[in-house]
């Protein structure tokens, strides 16, 4: 791999992937970096999995703006990148008559931001949704809105930039910025990473949680920072509750609320809480955001027990202070797009929580804008596939092309994830993508594999087979997530180095 | 060459563990010509294969077998019987009129019809998610079950320091094994105030190498990003929350969860069996039919068993009663009168939930039980109508980690086929 870039990519989420793949379009050099052992692993990895249709962002925000933009997108990138995406609408839910009226503002707001907004009875809701709470008084439709599976969507985004020539590098961290003249600190030229420099003549700031310090090594907006808040979620198992529809209940001043939520996974969704915290590595659950994610599940879906639930996991939002110039109201919530006028050669995002996920399109459009308005040349490559093919997904098929996929390659006919029923066939495709699945989590993400009811207990140990015989390394040296996290400790019958 | 399957069977066992084998073979003794067991993994035998301790058969064999030996026995028979099997076989579904679609990666995508079917699928084990367990998701977490195959069958070790949540039995038995492997076991935790699983396997895993046992204790927080590096413990009050002051903080790098295990009714759902919230397993009759006409379910599938001698003798009933149905021996369900067991004092679930008094013409029906808790003193296990007392049987103890059986005889055929219920009840003998 060379050292010098025309662009520089921080961050492998879903903003820095896709920013990636609308920039590998164009006749340049790229270089994406990801501090994890694979791309999704921040804030990507762990949200609602919701395209909002964009109701209830501040007027005049950037949210506001690139919700709207960035929803509409959905369905051509979802048909060219090949992830599940379905656009099935998304409800607020009126529990008793004293939520009633507040969905009346929540419509206004709605047609004022040029969102479409249903309001529907009670009686319907419950039709659409047998097991809401049946006090359901009315609710709020929204029809743009959807569910997406963010990983497939990151890593679909990802693969494709690296067909379209781009470089990817894992676990490389960004250290610092390397400038022309190191005492002006005014053009930026590269930046140094754990695995060496990197030049390049832009570089774009999509480090998610760790924006904030990214852009203070530039000596760009000093007073922004990000505060992490965790949301705690519980998955629960299809084969219990079947829920169609995503279902929020009355937003309160700080949240969406606790929703409720299918998912294009098929196993039904609850949370989050917001709990602000200090530590950006920290994803611990906790006894008191379960109850809370549980007693709010609850409001929505009162016939829900403990027994349903087959997975519990947190996310982080990257939530920063920016304030909004477009509102009309005092905002400081905003995201940030932007080329700061302090230094040359940054493109500075941050703050990209909800609805980031839904706005990352309309982000990364906004970011090859402002490279050609920066009077960045962008030639289109003739050679650009905009088309990442999918690749087969063995539970998703009839069974007539589950006949025709295992006589075709017999390791689809083999079941390693009795849950979700994943086969050897995707296990080893994963290995073999684009961006080659080398830990037990990155085939989870591409697979979905170990996700459901037995929670991996009896694909780990075959998947540890599948992955140390497909890359040749022993099966000691496989592992969860990345170095320091193997799975297994020596063979048995050896003795113990102390 | 494989032999051509056919596309008809008159019983297709799913599933070969001590249940499945045992349903295979009673049924192919009972007159079913076709019999077919599908099996997901490699071997038949089931969880068997990864249990190298000791322990089984004492009940059937009068003989303390290794698992693997214990299956043995059954697959020889499998094989003298001329049962056909099909390794390496996932079964997709199942439908109401009997339809199976599996696949398999030698087996291909495959299209059967089953007169009858019996369900022996086993258990799961519980995971951190069902008993909420906090902190964040490193590697090291594992049910002890996923340890057991990689110790036993695949010759590694998760992890040098241990400490093992939950007092059921294959925690205990890993918590040995570990130990000879020379890992160290720091801790076993029980959150209740009594053991969840055999004394047996108390005395013999855990006092016997001086592995602590510490009841009333749970997990507070698991802690390490990447993998365990120490587990914090609490003592719990009556109502399971933690008492203040009483963490402990433990150095290690795995912690086993032996919480339990839930029968595996994904496939029964999907047929339309309908399952008992207590049990987690399909409603039987005494014959081990379920709600739907021809599909039969036996051994850890329909409610979690502490002996496998006892998973057996079950699959033998199951499969008897599955080539009876097969041939039109027997009449569906609703046809035939039943009586519904039901759970009395100091009992949490009875199996099965129907018993046809027909059947006592034929054969004994073993009636299976749990207690609610410990009743540390000589018991009786009473069947009761109303204020009819039907049997009775001494028990010296009742413990929740240890299933009662009483049998109801052919001497009982009069009283049950007036019964309105078989209530069972367990009380001290005072």
């Amino acid at each position: 791999m060379p050292s010098e870039y025309d662009i520089i990519i921080i961050g492998a989420g879903i903003v820095g992937s896709l920013t990636a793949r609308f920039l590998s379009r164009y006749d340049l050099d790229i270089l994406l970096i990801e501090k994890e052992s694979d791309v999704c692993a921040g804030a990507t990895g762990g949200n609602s999995a919701l395209i909002h249709g964009g109701y209830d962002a501040v007027p005049g925000s950037l949210k506001a703006e690139t919700n709207v933009r960035g929803n509409a997108m959905w369905d051509q990138l979802s048909a060219e990148l090949q992830f599940p995406f379905d656009r099935r609408g998304t409800y607020v839910v009126a529990i008793g008559e004293e939520e009633f009226p507040r969905l009346a503002e929540l419509h206004q707001r709605g047609e004022e931001s040029g969102v479409p907004v249903e309001t529907i009875s009670g009686a319907e809701m419950r039709r659409r949704e047998p097991r809401i709470n049946p006090e359901t008084s009315g609710a709020l439709y929204c029809p743009s809105g959807g569910i997406c599976d963010p990983w497939a969507a990151t890593i679909a985004a990802a693969e494709n930039a690296v067909q379209n020539g781009v470089a990817l590098r894992l676990q490389t961290q960004f250290r610092d910025f390397i400038w022309a003249d190191e005492t002006k600190r005014e053009q930026i030229v590269g930046i140094q990473t754990t695995q060496g420099d990197f030049y390049a003549r832009w570089v774009v700031n999509a480090a998610g949680l760790y924006a904030d310090e990214v852009m203070h090594r530039a000596g760009v907006r000093p007073e922004f920072t990000i505060t992490p808040r965790r949301g705690e979620y519980y998955v629960l198992d299809r084969a219990d509750v079947e829920i169609n529809n995503v279902l929020f209940p009355v937003p309160t001043e700080i949240s969406k609320g606790i929703l409720v939520t299918a998912t294009t996974h098929g196993n039904p969704l609850v949370g989050p809480n917001a709990q602000e915290i200090d530590d950006k590595r920290n994803v611990d659950v906790t006894p008191a955001g379960m109850a809370e994610i549980w007693q709010g599940a609850q409001k929505l879906i009162p016939s829900l027990t403990r027994r349903n639930i087959v997975a519990v996991f947190a996310g982080l939002r990257p939530g920063g202070n920016a304030p909004c110039l477009g509102c009309d109201v005092e905002y400081n919530k905003d995201f940030i797009i932007e080329i700061p006028t302090e230094v040359h050669g940054l493109v500075n995002l941050g703050g990209i929580e909800s609805p980031g996920l839904t706005a990352a399109p309309a982000i990364a459009e906004r970011v090859v804008e402002l490279l050609r308005s920066a009077g960045e040349e962008l030639t289109v490559k003739s050679t650009w596939n905009p088309i990442r093919p999918a690749r087969p997904v063995f539970r998703h098929l009839s069974p007539q092309e589950q006949a025709t996929l295992v006589a075709a390659d017999p390791r689809y006919g083999r079941v390693i994830c009795r849950c979700e029923n994943v086969t050897e066939g995707e296990i080893v495709a994963a290995i073999h993508a684009p961006i080659p699945a080398v830990t037990y989590d990155a085939i989870k993400r591409r697979t979905w594999l170990g996700t459901g009811r037995c929670l991996g207990a009896f694909d780990t140990p075959r998947v540890i087979e599948i992955l140390a015989r497909e890359l040749g390394k022993d099966p000691l040296e496989i592992s969860k997530k990345n170095g320091g996290s193997e799975f297994l400790t020596r063979k048995t019958k050896e003795v113990r180095h102390a | 060459m494989r032999k051509q399957l056919k596309s008809n069977y008159e019983v297709v066992v799913i599933g070969s563990g001590p249940g499945g084998l045992a349903a295979a073979i009673a049924a192919k003794k009972a007159g079913a010509d076709d019999v077919l067991i599908i099996e997901r993994d490699l071997e038949l035998g089931g969880i068997l294969l990864q249990c190298i301790h000791n322990g089984f058969g004492m009940e059937i064999f009068g003989e303390d077998l290794p698992g693997p030996s214990y299956a043995q026995h059954y697959i020889n028979a499998v094989q003298a019987l001329g049962i056909e099997t099909l390794l390496d076989t996932m079964v997709l579904d199942i439908t109401r009129d009997r339809r199976i679609y599996a696949t398999g990666a030698r087996s291909g995508y495959l299209d059967l019809q089953a007169a009858a079917i019996v369900l022996a699928m086993g258990c799961r084990e519980r995971t951190r998610a069902q008993i909420q367990l906090p902190g964040p998701r490193p590697a090291g977490v594992y049910t002890a079950g996923t340890a057991q195959r990689w110790v036993n069958v695949e010759g590694y070790m998760p992890g040098e320091r241990f400490v093992i949540l939950g007092s059921g039995d294959i925690g205990m038995i890993m918590a040995r094994r570990i130990t000879f492997e020379g890992g160290k076991v720091e801790r076993v935790l029980e959150i209740l105030p009594y053991l969840s699983g055999l004394n047996r396997n108390y005395v013999q895993c855990l006092q016997d190498f001086d592995i602590p046992l510490q009841l009333r204790h749970t997990v507070k927080r698991i802690i390490g990003n990447d993998r365990v590096e120490a587990i914090e413990i609490a003592q719990v009050d009556e109502h399971w929350n933690y008492i203040a002051g009483s963490e402990e903080l433990i150095p290690a790098d795995t912690l086993l969860l032996s919480v339990g295990l839930i029968p595996e009714n994904e496939l029964s759902k999907q047929a339309g069996v309908q399952l008992d919230p207590l049990t987690a397993g399909p409603i039987v009759t005494d014959g081990f039919q379920t709600n739907v006409p021809g599909i039969f379910a036996a051994g850890n599938v329909v409610h979690v068993y502490d002996l496998v001698d006892w998973v057996t003798k079950a699959g033998l009933v199951a499969g008897r009663h599955a080539a009876q149905y097969a041939q039109q021996l027997t009449h569906q369900v609703g046809e035939r009168k039943y009586v519904p067991t039901a759970s009395g004092k100091n009992v949490r679930y009875v199996v099965p939930h129907q018993v046809a008094p027909e059947s006592l013409t034929e054969d004994t029906i073993t009636l299976q039980l749990r207690v609610t808790h410990p009743l540390e003193e000589p018991v009786r296990v009473l069947v009761h109508d109303g204020e009819n007392l039907i049997t009775r049987k001494l028990k010296r103890y009742a413990r929740p980690g240890e299933m009662l059986e009483i049998p109801l005889r052919g001497r009982d055929y009069d009283a049950v086929r007036k019964a309105q219920e078989l209530r069972v009840s367990v009380v001290p003998k005072g």
